[in-house]
């Protein structure tokens, strides 16, 4: 008789974490071509146009990093909190917030020279979405109010909040109607880098997520944080301030994610308008996950979902896949790679008995 | 203000209200035996396009809103599948849940957008719809909000007087002693999982078969994350989700007639009041309560035992 057995491993499996990412990349992967299938679209040319789009070209990799910048800061921001198990899952309103603070520098002071109009957009986009994370953090702390709820509400209400800036008082009064703002002006643009389609914001990236490590590393902040998250009740008898620590990461967590709708707004679209919130803040979650929590993954599999994205822009094009199917890999590689880490610390033994009699 | 429109709103709440209650009370049977499904929202409007395609192509809305309470149960069952066979976070399972159910239903769903399928019309109840008030509000509506009216009891009754319920309610309290008295924790939860989700498909199929009769994107609009606060309101109470559920179909309906009425807010602003509200709702009852109403073990997964 064939017995499986669930024993705990001695040691976490090493490699195992980059194995599972692969095998679920993998197994959703054969779990869309199955869907794809299903709705009569050839599955191996539509996984082969994935690819070309999102890395087959220079072009594709530029619009692939180009999409990486916002992805990869919202998910350093709620990686930060997720380290301390606060679950932020207020990304994408925090965004909204970021370019909605942006936008509110560049419409109010169109005559700004540049040296003080990114800085000043950078701020208050700081502080826009820092504050977006900060009001769920207190609200926690003294109420004691779920943040997931919270901070899911606080999404809704951001990004309703900027679409009725949009379509009234920000509205561009020669926009046919459209819902968008004015076009920036040239100073309130982050340039691109060279003669590469690429902007600044991956420099800001890269402050951002060495600035990150450098906390987390160097600080007495940062190894509070990390030993808060390990064990919070632990923490808190040690001494350490825990309420601090929770509001300090929801206004980090939340101004990265600002920063993210900073640079989308200025250097991608050169205005706001609704169409500026995509779910980056959601993918941002995935990514952070998939990374488990750690900067240098995160920067990875930024761009590899921000891959997705890309390739499934070809998809809809050559295929007209809808949209969504980028939705339904995500879900599927987060699912699969959730159930996959239980092979880090576990491991099933099987023996087979003979019947005993007694 | 007047009577007959107060009397025409608060049977809108009742409408509005059904589907976020059939959700409610699938995540307090989910909850009650110890697992958070986070995936509300998803499973809501997977289970709206499963109902919706079911009776567009039988030609049965019955039919189809049966299949959206498996098709709810069937995507919970993913959930199952990762926290409970394989010991993943619940949180991030549920959320993967909510991002894969809306990543399903809109790329199915999209051939099918604008298309009317067969649904649930108005039946009047012989004489109850007669009573003064009270019938205008409760008994003038289609047959699956008479159905919603029958869950709540049926969920109270089963966690309070029948073993089952006490077994699951032991499962979510504290698995170490429900299993040292030989009760299998594992089988409670998947039943709490798939139960609850087919609840929360449940509510889905009311909305794309009795609040709309068509489809389209976006259709449960964040009914799910509602739901997910409306059971800390409740705490983790069948009669207190009705109130809940009313109040915030409530307001949906306000905020609707509102617009129609031309007021001169912009529909934007409008549209935050659901979602404002929640935040205040659930501030409201998470302040000064004492944290033991949730179910004790909730969100924690059973290790495998060596």
């Amino acid at each position: 008789m064939l017995r499986l057995k669930i024993t705990k491993r001695q040691e976490p499996l090493v490699w195992s974490s980059c194995l599972i990412l692969v095998g679920a990349v993998v197994l959703s992967l054969m779990a869309s071509a199955v869907l794809l299938a299903l709705q009569g679209k050839p599955p191996v040319t539509a996984i082969a146009l994935l690819f070309n789009g999102a890395f087959g070209s220079w072009w594709a990799i530029e619009s692939c990093l180009i999409k990486a910048v916002p992805i990869f800061l919202c998910s350093l921001g709620v990686a930060v909190a997720f380290r301390l198990q606060i679950w932020n899952i207020g990304a994408e309103g925090q965004y909204a917030m970021g370019a909605i603070g942006a936008t509110w520098v560049a419409l109010t002071f169109p005559d700004l020279p540049g040296y003080f109009m990114l800085p000043g957009m950078l701020g208050v986009a700081f502080i826009a979405g820092g504050f977006w994370g900060l009001i769920p953090a207190v609200l926690k702390l003294r109420m004691r109010a779920n943040e997931i709820i919270v901070t899911l509400m606080f999404n809704y209400l951001a990004i309703l909040f900027l679409d009725y800036l949009v379509y009234g008082p920000w509205k561009d009064p020669v926009s046919f109607g459209f819902p968008m703002t004015p076009e920036f002006s040239a100073a309130a643009v982050v340039g691109k880098i060279g003669n590469t389609e690429l902007n600044w914001g991956l420099a800001l990236c890269l402050f951002a997520g060495f600035a990150m490590w450098i906390f987390f590393r160097f600080t007495r902040y940062g190894y509070e944080l990390k030993a808060s998250g390990e064990n919070i009740r632990a923490a808190r008898y040690a001494g350490l301030p825990y309420d601090r620590l929770v509001m300090v990461v929801m206004i980090l967590s939340g101004a990265l994610a600002g920063w993210a709708g900073f640079i989308e707004a200025s250097a991608t679209i050169n205005r706001l308008q609704p169409s500026i919130v995509v779910g980056y803040g959601y993918t941002a979650i995935v990514v952070a996950w998939l990374a488990r929590l750690n900067p240098f993954n995160i920067a990875v599999a930024s761009v590899l979902l921000a891959g997705l994205r890309v390739g499934l822009e070809n998809l809809q094009l050559d295929l007209q896949v809808p949209a969504a199917f980028g939705g339904i890999m995500e879900g599927l590689i987060l699912l699969t790679v959730l159930a996959g880490s239980f092979f880090i610390d576990y491991t099933i033994r099987y023996t087979i008995r003979t019947r005993e009699k007694t | 203000m007047n009577f007959e429109f107060i009397l025409t709103l608060l049977a809108a709440a009742v409408q509005s209200g059904t589907p976020i209650l059939y959700a409610t009370l699938g995540e307090i049977v989910t909850e009650k035996s110890g697992i958070l499904n986070l995936g509300v929202e998803g499973i809501m409007i997977f289970g709206a396009l499963a109902a919706f395609l079911t009776s567009l192509s039988t030609g049965s809305a019955l039919l189809g809103f049966v299949v959206g309470g498996f098709a709810g149960a069937l995507l919970a069952g993913l959930h199952g599948l990762v926290c409970l066979g394989f010991q993943g976070n619940q949180v991030v399972s549920g959320l993967a849940l909510t991002i894969l159910g809306t990543g399903l239903a809109n790329y199915l769903g999209t051939p099918f957008i604008g298309q009317i399928a067969p649904g649930f019309a108005n039946l009047q109840i012989p004489v109850l719809s007669r009573l003064p008030v009270l019938g205008a509000i409760f008994f003038n509506h289609d047959a699956l909000v008479y159905i919603s009216y029958f869950v709540p009891p049926l969920v109270w009754i089963f966690f309070r007087y029948t073993r089952w319920g006490l077994g699951m309610r032991a499962a979510g309290e504290f698995p170490p002693a429900a299993s040292a008295g030989g009760l299998s924790v594992m089988g409670y939860r998947w039943a709490g999982i798939l139960a609850g989700g087919y609840l929360v498909g449940l509510g889905g199929a009311y909305l794309s078969l009795a609040y709309t009769h068509l489809w389209a994107n976006g259709l449960s609009a964040g009914r799910g994350w509602i739901a997910v606060a409306l059971v800390i309101f409740a705490f983790w109470h069948p009669g207190r989700a009705i109130f809940g559920a009313y109040l915030f179909g409530g307001v949906m309906a306000f905020q609707l007639r509102l617009q129609a009425l031309g007021a001169h807010l912009p529909s934007s602003l409008l549209l935050m009041l659901p979602y404002a509200l929640t935040v205040v709702v659930l501030v409201l009852s998470s302040w000064k309560r004492d944290a033991s109403q949730a179910p004790a073990a909730l969100g924690i997964n059973i290790e495998p035992s060596e």
